[in-house]
């Protein structure tokens, strides 16, 4: 069984170590904003969610794309994009239904989550265990019961009450 | 070349005019950064006898290199300048994620000088640079300020500082926000922002941290993670906050309570970290770069509608952040409350209309004593202020900002309240800044300490209660100005770095991050070299004070604190014995029995030239 990255965002405290770790991996430099993993803060519902590419096993990006630029990585069945074949049309930017396929500012091409190879930089930085690789079967527990309360939330914050 | 970009912007809201400017690189090695290099544009370019509040004075915003890396809480920016409250330099030290982008942007500091003509706001996208209209978002808190920013420029990732209605209104202790609860609280530099009509400074910045010795950098990252994983300091910060800390102020009867007329406070458990953990918390929340997460996420639920007054920021329905230790403190103890729903409303009021809890806290703690011994009456105020009463509390916030009723005497500080009211006594701080949250008389080196931070009354200088409270004797006041001097260096050189001072008691000390700033620049830091750099700090901010006109008389304290002991609990009958401590911090330092650096000391520290 493949391993894939589980995020629980109840771990999450924002403090941005996975966006530095994946800048640094993928880029070179400490810069959150070519992260390919991001974190989404609602601050006032105290919660962080961080998110980055699913890696579906029927990938929209890979069937959207043109000139077959996204391939999977036999090793980790990450869905890779080939740089030096992408055109920059930003065709699976618009076909990813998660919004996890980013361009790159200056090239244009498209950037995505790699897996970094097997060995995830996002989950080794993050202090709180909130992003961890594991096998497949182990991951989305935490789903239903945070999806229950995140909910509750909203509702009790359009009636008003308390 | 890393951890620095070498650039700083300078604004100048008067002509509307912006230039990007290299920072010389002997200053930069020189001071680190910071707090450092922030102090010596300051000294160069600066009169210090200025008006703070006119467009002479300069407001720095100014990162380390190792702001915006992941170093465990690299987050930090300084706001350096002449205070309002204080007249002396000042330089106020917040974390959350504005400091970054600015990094990101591409600039270690940003200089603003002048006046702008109308409200208005800086927006910073890298090298684009635009003064824009805040007519808008004028008189406006900050939590509004912030999203509507975000929503005009259209730009999620959007971090904004900026001033809320107390800052505008030149309350004298107005803090500058950013990430809506994390706040360049203290001297009212947001005081200064507000005399320059400037209303927020929003950032997003795309570039990147270089870094000069990749490999070296990350194993000295990854010493400094592991060291801090298993600390008991760390997990106290992440699991209690600061608030953990009232439980040992109290201890030793160093909780100043009611205005310091008591060490101790019977309602502490009631604002301790457990009543907050317990009580009100569903979530840490962490600076950026940070993995400690001190920061308390609260929620008041079924309480929100507790103390209401004419302003409710949206958070009371939702979620915010605090109290932390001083704003417990403040809020609390020193006005005699204990009940933790008005401390946290005061504290969101504070965070959400840009006033320093601190000085909040401790000015209507003031204002409860004239009540108390009648120098104001009914007549005065329109809500007795009684100590102890959460009504007050809650509403004095709001009168404060707005500059309503008494809230008018209150904006202006302790010191100026009280001098009106020919009560100079019941002002508890030095250099017109208000004490934070330690009882000289129970820790007696943090009376040094105070005595003289060169920003006036400051607990994050030299931290005594540490020793005190386990190697030192807390009472007597030999060996304590010996401690005091070279942990002042230290702590200063710290805050040059861009690194939060709490790492420091997490399992992150300074032996830890000059290997990493080191890396990060690829100029060698040893540990001598780091400490020289902030020694040379604190004596270029203290020749900028003695330029301003402040003197030896100013490196003081309440007569309270020198005159009039507790005369109950663990501090019973203590005074501090000042007189003893300071001729002794003058030699240490270097300094003639005036409080004068020598030529042989400024000499040593290659400062002989200024």
């Amino acid at each position: 069984m493949s391993k894939v990255l589980n995020i629980v965002p109840d771990r999450c405290t924002g403090c941005m170590q996975c966006e530095l770790a994946c800048s640094w991996v993928q880029t070179g430099t400490f810069a959150p904003s070519k992260s390919v993993i991001r974190v989404n803060v609602f601050d006032e519902e105290a919660s962080y969610a961080p998110y980055t590419c699913l890696q579906c096993d029927e990938a929209w990006c890979m069937s959207a794309c043109p000139v077959n630029a996204i391939a999977i990585d036999e090793a980790t069945g990450a869905k890779v994009v080939i740089e030096a074949s992408c055109i920059g049309c930003h065709l699976c930017t618009i076909a990813c239904p998660f919004g996890t396929v980013f361009t790159t500012p200056k090239s244009d091409t498209a950037t995505k989550c790699n897996l970094c190879g097997g060995d995830p930089a996002c989950a080794t930085a993050c202090p709180t265990d909130a992003i961890e690789y594991v096998e497949a079967d182990r991951a989305g527990g935490w789903f239903e019961p945070w999806t229950e309360r995140v909910n509750s939330n909203y509702v009790e914050a359009a009636t008003g009450a308390n | 070349m890393g951890g620095w970009t070498g650039k700083l912007l300078r604004v100048n809201l008067t002509t509307g005019t912006h230039a990007i400017e290299d920072i010389p690189v002997a200053w930069m090695r020189e001071y680190i950064g910071g707090r450092g290099l922030a102090a010596r544009y300051l000294y160069e370019e600066m009169d210090p006898t200025a008006d703070p509040l006119g467009p002479e004075n300069k407001l720095i915003f100014a990162t380390g290199p190792l702001t915006g890396t992941p170093v465990p809480c690299g987050a930090r920016y300084m706001v350096v300048t002449k205070g309002a409250l204080t007249n002396a330099i000042t330089t106020s030290n917040s974390g959350g994620h504005w400091g970054p982008e600015l990094k990101f942007a591409g600039y270690d500091l940003l200089i603003l000088e002048g006046q702008a003509p109308r409200p208005s706001y800086l927006f910073i996208y890298d090298d684009r640079v635009e003064i824009r209209d805040a007519a808008q978002y004028w008189g406006k808190g900050v939590f509004e300020t912030e999203d509507g920013l975000r929503e005009e420029l259209g730009i999620p990732a959007l971090r904004v500082s900026c001033i809320g209605p107390a800052g505008e209104n030149l309350v004298k202790f107005a803090c500058i926000m950013n990430d809506k609860h994390r706040a360049a609280g203290r001297s009212g530099v947001g005081t200064v922002m507000g005399s320059k009509n400037l209303k927020a400074i929003a950032v997003r910045g795309t570039g990147g941290v270089d870094i000069a010795e990749p490999e070296a950098f990350m194993k000295a990252v990854w010493e400094m993670r592991a060291e801090m994983q298993d600390n008991p300091g760390r997990k106290s910060f992440t699991e209690l906050g600061t608030a953990a800390t009232i439980d040992l102020t109290n201890a030793f009867g160093g909780l100043p309570t009611r205005n310091f007329q008591q060490g101790q406070f019977e309602h502490a458990e009631a604002l301790n970290g457990n009543a907050v953990k317990d009580t009100r918390m569903v979530s840490n929340k962490a600076c950026f770069a940070c993995t400690i997460a001190c920061g308390r996420v609260c929620r008041l639920g079924e309480h929100s509608e507790k103390y209401m007054v004419n302003v409710h920021p949206r958070n009371w329905k939702t979620a915010g952040e605090g109290p932390e230790y001083e704003a417990a403190w403040a809020l609390g103890a020193d006005t005699g409350v204990g009940d933790l729903d008005a401390v946290l409303k005061a504290n969101w009021l504070c965070n959400d209309l840009g006033m320093d809890p601190i000085s909040m806290g401790s000015t209507l703690a003031s204002a409860m004593e004239l009540y108390q011994t009648g120098v104001i009456g009914d007549d005065d105020v329109e809500t007795p202020l009684t100590f102890g009463s959460a009504e007050a509390l809650v509403r004095m916030c709001e009168a404060t900002a707005y500059r309503e009723g008494f809230g008018t005497e209150l904006a202006e500080g302790a010191k100026r309240m009280g001098e009106k009211f020919n009560r100079p006594e019941v002002f508890m701080g030095s250099k017109g800044q208000e004490f934070p949250a330690y009882d000289p008389r129970g820790f007696q080196g943090m009376g040094v300490a105070y005595a003289t931070c060169n920003r006036g009354g400051c607990h994050l200088r030299a931290w005594t209660p540490g020793p005190e409270s386990s190697t030192m004797d807390p009472h007597t006041p030999a060996g304590k100005s010996e401690w005091v001097v070279p942990e002042q260096n230290r702590t200063t050189s710290h805050d040059n770095t861009g690194v939060c001072l709490f790492v420091a008691g997490a399992g992150g000390p300074m032996e830890k991050i000059a290997p990493c700033v080191s890396a990060a620049t690829g100029h060698p830091y040893s540990m001598d070299e780091v400490l020289k750099i902030g020694e040379r700090t604190w004596n270029i901010e203290r020749l900028w004070n003695l330029r301003a006109g402040l003197t030896k008389a100013d490196d003081s304290l309440p007569k309270r604190l020198l005159k009039e002991p507790h005369t109950d609990g663990p501090s019973k009958g203590v005074t501090v014995n000042l007189e003893f401590m300071l001729p002794i911090y003058y030699e240490a330092r270097g300094w003639d029995p005036e409080g004068v650096p020598s030529p042989e000391k400024l000499t040593e520290l290659g400062l002989a030239s200024l």
